[in-house]
C-alpha cells in the first residue's frame, strides 16, 4: 500500500518519515519516528495518553491522521526538557509526586504546557478544565493539579 | 483498509465523494473506526480555506464546516455559542472536532447540532446553491451530504437562547441528554419557540410537545410547568450504558424546566 | 493541601519514634523517567519486523466449538500464522497451580467450548495490527450455542448448565474436600437462640474493572542461545514467567523476562495470558511478536474484580454486644478460577471483620458463571465483604438503638482478644479510629465509649478459644485429588482427567525457524523432582503441607 512522506517539526527539529495509509499520528510517532513518549491507552480519544501539541494546542494523536501533521509543529513530552534542564512542570511533577505509574504523565505534561503557554497564571478551575481530557487511574488527580499550580506560581515569580 | 485522498478545493472533494467515501472533518469520530479496523474505504479531505471561514458579524453568522469548537470559543462575537462549544469533549476534542462533524456524529454525540437545530440554522451544501435547514439533514445521517458551511441566525439577546447538557462525568462527560431552546418573544409572548433535544432519539430532534406548550405564552412559572409536563412527548430515546430510555424520558421534563427557569431569570 | 494528620499520641509505647520518611515529601525513584517520557513500558521497545497478534473470540456466553476453520484467515493479507489451542503445548492451566492450589481448568486458546463472551479461540499473527484485525474476522467457528448462567445463586441450583467441566457443580473445591471454604468458631445456632435480636442482611457488589491506563500486553522475541526475551506489563513477573514455562512446557531458564515498569495494574495484570501467547508466536514464527489488548478487550475480557453476594445474620444482645455472626458468601469467579479461589481464603481469614464475636460461622462459595473470569484487584477478597460487614454494623446499631460508632467501639477487637481464625489480636486500633471519626463528625460519645482503648479490656476470657466449636461435613465432595503442579515438580499431569488433546508440537531451538508443521509427538514433560519431604508447614492456601 502507498506510503506517504510526511515532513514536520518535532520538538523544534525538522523530521520526516513515511506514513502508512490511514495510520494515526500516535502510531507514526512511536513506530515510524521513534518518539515513544506519547502513549496508547485507548485509540478512541477517551484517555488523553496520546496527547501531543500541534501548533501549540493539545491534540489526540490517536485520532489524528499521520499525514495531517505534514508541515506542522508537533511537540511531545520528550521535547519538554532543554538538554539536561527540565521544564518547570517536570520539576513540579517530581516534587509533588504527580505520577505513580507514569503512563499518563507525558500526556498530562503537554496538556499542562499548552495551558501555561496560553495562560501563565491559571486558576485551579482552569487547570482542571485543561486536564479534563487526560485520564489518570493512579493519582486521583490532586497531586497533578497541585503540580501544575506550583509550576505556574514559579513561572510568575521567575 | 482505508485510503485517504486530499483535495485542494471543496468542489473537487464533493466530486470525489461517492460510495464507500466519508468526508473527514476533525476525525474525532471517524478515526476511532479507522483504528478499530472498521473505517470507511475512502476518507476524503479538503484543504479548502472556505472550510475554516468564520463570519461572526451581522444577523446571520456563517461558519465553515471545518471550524473547530476551539475556534468558536476564541471568537468573541460568537459568545452565544460558547456555552455549547465549551461542553463538547475535553480540550483536545475541542481543538480537533468540527462543526460539520458534529452534525453527523452518532449518539450520544451531536450536542452542537442540537443548538443549531434550536437556532434554526441552515447548512450550505458543497457545490449546491442555497441552504437547507440543519434539522432536515438529520434524516440523511446514514449518507450525509457534504456540508460547506452553516448559517446561524444570531439571537437578539442572551435571554432568547440557552443550552443545557446533562452528563455524569464533569467536565468532559458525554450527554445523558442535551437540550436547547430558542424563544424569541414579541410583546412578552413567545413567538416561534424552538426546542431541540440530543440523545433523545436516533438523531438530534425538535421537541414538539415543549414547543407547543411554550408558543404564545409568557415565560413564567405556569408556562414552564406546562412545557416540562409535555417535554417527553414525541421523544424516542435509546437505552445505552449511560441511561435507559425510561430514565431519559422521566428526566426530560426536569431538565427542560431547569433550562427554562435559567432563561426566565435571564 | 495535605490532609494527613499525625496522631503520635496513639501507640506511643508500641514503636520507636524514629520515622524518617513518613510525613515528609519524597521523590519516587522512577520519577525522572516518568516526567521525561522515558520510562520503559513494555511497548516502548522497538523491534524491526514486529508481528502483531490479535485473537478471534467467542461472541457467545457459552457455546461448544464444533469446528474452527482458520484457512481463510491464514490466506488473508499480511498473515504469517494462525494459532489455535492445538499449538499450545499444555493448553490447560490454573494460575495458582504454581502454588499448588486448584486444578488446571482454563485453556489459553479454547478448543472444545467457550464459557464466556470474548473467550479466545484463535490468535492471528500478522505483519500489522490492521492486517491482524482484518484476518480475525475471517476465522470461522462453527458454534453450538449452550444455555448460559450469569448469576451465582442460579449457577449452583440443580440443573444449571455446567460452566467449567473441571468443577461440575460450578463450585471450586477447597482442600480437596468441600465445595466451599468453611469457618467454624463456637456455636452460632445456640447463640442465635439466646440473642435478643436477629439482624439479617443481603449485600452485593458488581464486578469492577481495574482499568489501568496501559492495556495488558507483552512483546516476545527470539534471543540468542535458544532463549526468548519477553517484555511485559505484568504485575507479577515471576508468576508470569512460571506460568509461561508451564503452558509452553519449557524450562524457565529459556525465558528472559523484562518487566517492572507497569502502566497501572491494580490487580488486573497478574493473569499471565499475553506472555505465553507472545512467546509462542515468537517460537513458531521466529520473529518478534506483540500481543496486546485494545481498550475494548481490556474492558470486555480483561478480568475484573469479581462480583460478590453476601448474606449476613447477627445475634445481638440488647446492650449491643454481638454474640454470633453467620456468613454465606458467593464470589462470582466467572468462567474459570484465576484468583477467585484465593480471594475467598483471604476473605474468610478476615471474618467477622475487626470485631470480637464469640460465635462465628461462614460458608463461602467460589462459583463459576458464564461471565468474564474475575481476578485480583486491590484488597480483593476483603473489599466486598467489608462493605457488607460495615453496612450490617449500621443495621445492627439501628436494631438496638445505639449510635453506630458506639456500637463499633463496643464490639471492636481489643489487644489480646481471640479472633475467629484463631489468632490473637495485636496492635488493634479500631477503637481509636472510631473515636477520631466521632470527633470529626461531631458525634458525642458516651463516657464509656470515649474512655475505651484498644489496649484496655482485651484478653482474659475474650482471649480464649470457644469451649466447643460445632463442625459439620456439609458440602463434602468426594473423588477430587488436588495433586498439584508445584508439589510434583512442575511437569507431572494432574490427576483429574483432562480432556484428551491432540499432541503438542515440539519446538526446535531458535534461531532456526520453528517448524510450521507440528511434529506429532507430545512434548516430554520436564522430569519431576523427587517429591519434597519435610516438616509440616501451614499455608493459608492449602492448609497443612509437608515441606
Ligand atoms: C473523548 C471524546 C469526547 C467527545 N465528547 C463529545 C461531546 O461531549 N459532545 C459531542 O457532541 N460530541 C463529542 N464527541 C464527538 C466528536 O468529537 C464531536 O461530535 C465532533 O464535533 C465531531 O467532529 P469531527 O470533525 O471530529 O468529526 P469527523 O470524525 O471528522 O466526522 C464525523 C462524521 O461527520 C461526517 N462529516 C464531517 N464533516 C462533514 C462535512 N463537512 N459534511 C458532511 N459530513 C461531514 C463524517 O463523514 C463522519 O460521518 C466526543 C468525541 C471524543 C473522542
Ligand atoms: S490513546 Fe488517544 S486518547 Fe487514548
Ligand atoms: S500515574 Fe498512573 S495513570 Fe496517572
Amino acid at each position: 500500500m502507498a506510503k506517504k512522506p510526511v515532513t514536520f517539526t518535532l520538538n523544534g527539529r525538522e523530521s520526516a518519515a513515511f506514513a502508512e495509509e490511514g495510520q494515526n499520528l500516535l502510531d507514526f510517532l512511536r513506530r515510524s519516528v521513534g518518539d515513544l513518549s506519547p502513549k496508547y491507552g485507548c485509540g478512541q480519544g477517551g484517555c488523553g495518553g496520546c496527547t501531543v501539541l500541534i501548533d501549540g494546542e493539545p491534540h489526540l494523536s490517536c485520532l489524528t491522521l499521520a499525514e495531517a501533521a505534514a508541515g506542522r509543529k508537533v511537540e511531545t513530552a520528550s521535547g519538554l526538557a532543554t538538554g539536561p534542564v527540565l521544564h518547570r512542570l517536570q520539576e513540579a511533577f517530581m516534587e509533588r509526586f504527580a505520577a505513580q505509574c507514569g503512563f499518563c504523565t507525558p500526556g498530562m505534561l503537554v496538556s499542562a504546557k499548552a495551558l501555561l503557554d496560553r495562560n501563565p497564571r491559571p486558576t485551579r478551575e482552569e487547570v482542571i478544565e485543561a486536564l479534563s481530557g487526560n485520564l489518570c487511574r493512579c493519582t486521583g488527580y490532586e497531586p497533578i493539579i497541585e503540580a501544575v499550580l506550583d509550576a505556574a506560581g514559579e513561572r510568575a515569580r521567575a | 483498509m482505508t485510503t485517504v485522498e486530499t483535495f485542494p478545493t471543496l468542489a473537487e472533494a464533493a466530486r470525489a465523494m461517492g460510495s464507500g467515501a466519508a468526508f473527514f472533518g476533525g476525525g474525532t469520530v471517524l478515526m476511532r473506526d479507522v483504528n478499530a479496523g472498521e473505517g470507511p474505504q475512502r476518507l476524503v479531505r479538503s484543504a479548502d480555506p472556505a472550510l475554516k471561514e468564520v463570519r461572526a458579524q451581522g444577523e446571520t453568522v456563517r461558519l465553515g464546516a471545518g471550524v473547530t469548537m476551539a475556534r468558536i470559543l476564541a471568537e468573541r462575537d460568537l459568545a452565544f455559542l460558547h456555552s455549547v462549544a465549551r461542553q463538547i469533549g475535553g480540550p483536545q476534542v475541542r481543538n480537533m472536532g468540527t462543526l460539520g462533524g458534529n452534525l453527523f456524529a452518532p449518539h450520544p454525540y451531536g450536542d452542537f447540532a442540537v443548538a443549531l437545530i434550536a437556532l434554526g440554522a441552515r447548512a450550505v451544501l458543497a457545490g449546491q446553491g442555497g441552504a437547507r435547514p440543519v434539522e432536515e439533514l438529520m434524516r440523511e445521517r446514514a449518507r450525509p451530504p457534504l456540508v460547506a458551511a452553516v448559517e446561524i441566525p444570531r439571537p437578539r439577546s442572551g435571554r432568547e437562547f440557552s443550552f443545557l447538557k446533562v452528563s455524569r462525568v464533569k467536565p468532559k462527560g458525554v450527554s445523558v441528554l442535551s437540550v436547547a431552546a430558542f424563544l424569541p418573544a414579541e410583546g412578552g409572548r413567545i413567538r416561534g419557540a424552538r426546542v431541540a433535544w440530543g440523545a433523545m432519539g436516533p438523531a438530534p430532534m425538535r421537541g414538539q410537545g415543549a414547543e407547543r406548550a411554550l408558543e404564545g405564552g409568557a415565560l413564567d412559572a405556569a408556562t414552564i410547568a406546562r412545557a416540562a409536563a409535555q417535554a417527553a412527548e414525541g421523544l424516542d430515546p435509546p437505552t445505552d450504558a449511560l441511561a435507559s430510555a425510561w430514565y431519559r424520558k422521566e428526566v426530560a421534563g426536569v431538565h427542560l424546566r431547569r433550562l427554562l427557569e435559567r432563561m426566565e431569570r435571564g | 493541601m495535605s490532609m494527613i494528620e499525625f496522631r503520635k499520641e496513639f501507640f506511643r509505647d508500641e514503636r520507636d519514634d524514629n520515622l524518617n520518611e513518613i510525613g515528609k515529601p519524597t521523590r519516587r525513584q522512577d520519577i525522572l523517567g516518568h516526567v521525561t517520557g522515558r520510562s520503559p513500558f513494555y511497548d516502548d521497545h522497538l523491534f524491526e519486523g514486529l508481528l502483531h497478534i490479535r485473537c478471534a473470540r467467542s461472541p457467545h456466553h457459552h457455546a461448544r466449538i464444533r469446528r474452527i476453520d482458520v484457512s481463510e484467515a491464514e490466506r488473508s493479507e499480511g498473515v504469517v500464522r494462525v494459532l489455535t489451542g492445538k499449538d499450545v503445548p499444555r493448553n490447560l492451566n490454573t494460575l495458582l497451580s504454581l502454588l499448588d492450589f486448584g486444578l488446571d481448568d482454563e485453556p489459553l486458546l479454547a478448543e472444545t467450548k467457550c464459557a464466556y463472551k470474548g473467550e479466545p479461540v484463535a490468535a492471528v499473527i500478522a505483519t500489522s495490527e490492521a492486517a491482524a484485525r482484518a484476518a480475525v474476522k475471517k476465522v470461522r467457528v462453527d458454534w453450538d450455542v449452550l444455555p448460559h448462567v450469569l448469576d451465582v445463586e442460579e449457577a449452583i441450583r440443580p440443573g444449571a448448565p455446567t460452566v467449567c467441566e473441571v468443577y461440575p457443580g460450578n463450585k471450586f473445591v477447597y482442600h480437596g474436600k468441600y465445595d466451599h471454604q468453611k469457618l467454624r468458631y463456637g456455636d452460632v445456632e445456640a447463640a442465635f437462640r439466646q440473642a435478643d435480636h436477629i439482624v439479617e442482611g443481603r449485600y452485593q457488589m458488581s464486578p469492577i474493572e481495574q482499568a489501568p491506563m496501559e492495556t495488558c500486553g507483552a512483546i516476545a522475541a527470539p534471543e540468542v542461545n535458544d532463549r526468548y526475551v519477553c517484555y511485559t506489563g505484568t504485575q507479577a513477573l515471576f508468576f508470569s514467567l512460571g506460568t509461561a514455562a508451564k503452558v509452553l512446557s519449557m524450562p524457565s531458564s529459556r525465558l528472559h523476562f523484562v518487566g517492572g515498569t507497569v502502566g497501572g495494574g491494580f490487580g488486573g495484570k497478574v493473569d499471565s495470558i499475553h506472555e505465553p501467547i507472545a512467546i509462542l508466536g515468537a517460537m513458531l514464527t521466529g520473529k518478534p511478536c506483540k500481543f496486546a489488548w485494545d481498550r475494548e478487550e481490556e474492558m470486555q475480557v480483561g478480568a475484573p474484580r469479581g462480583a460478590e453476594r453476601w448474606y449476613l445474620k447477627d445475634g445481638v444482645m440488647k446492650d449491643g454486644r454481638i454474640i454470633a455472626r453467620q456468613f454465606t458468601g458467593y464470589f462470582d469467579s466467572g468462567a474459570y478460577t484465576r484468583l477467585s479461589s484465593y480471594a475467598i481464603i483471604k476473605g474468610v481469614g478476615h471474618l467477622p471483620g475487626p470485631y470480637t464475636i464469640p460465635n462465628v460461622s461462614a460458608n463461602v462459595y467460589c462459583v463459576y458463571t458464564n461471565r468474564t473470569p474475575a481476578t485480583a484487584m486491590r484488597g480483593f477478597g476483603i473489599t466486598g465483604v467489608d462493605f457488607a460487614i460495615e453496612a450490617h454494623m449500621d443495621k445492627g446499631a439501628e436494631a438496638v438503638g445505639m449510635n453506630p460508632i458506639e456500637f463499633r467501639i463496643l464490639n471492636a477487637y481489643r489487644d489480646g482478644d481471640m479472633k475467629a481464625h484463631r489468632r490473637e489480636a495485636k496492635n488493634c486500633a479500631l477503637v481509636e479510629c472510631c473515636q477520631v471519626v466521632a470527633e470529626k463528625a461531631g458525634v458525642r460519645l458516651s463516657g464509656e465509649a470515649a474512655a475505651a482503648a484498644s489496649t484496655k479490656g482485651g484478653g482474659g476470657e475474650r482471649g480464649r478459644l470457644p469451649a466447643h466449636t460445632v463442625t459439620d461435613q456439609d458440602g463434602r465432595v468426594e473423588g477430587i485429588d488436588t495433586g498439584g503442579y508445584a508439589r510434583k515438580g512442575g511437569g507431572a499431569s494432574v490427576s483429574v482427567p483432562t480432556p484428551p488433546r491432540p499432541a503438542a508440537p515440539q519446538y526446535q531451538s531458535a534461531p532456526t525457524p520453528a517448524p510450521q508443521q507440528a511434529a506429532p509427538t507430545p512434548a516430554p514433560p520436564p522430569a519431576p523432582d523427587a517429591a519434597r519431604k519435610g516438616a509440616l508447614r501451614f499455608s493459608s492456601l492449602s492448609g497443612f503441607r509437608r515441606r
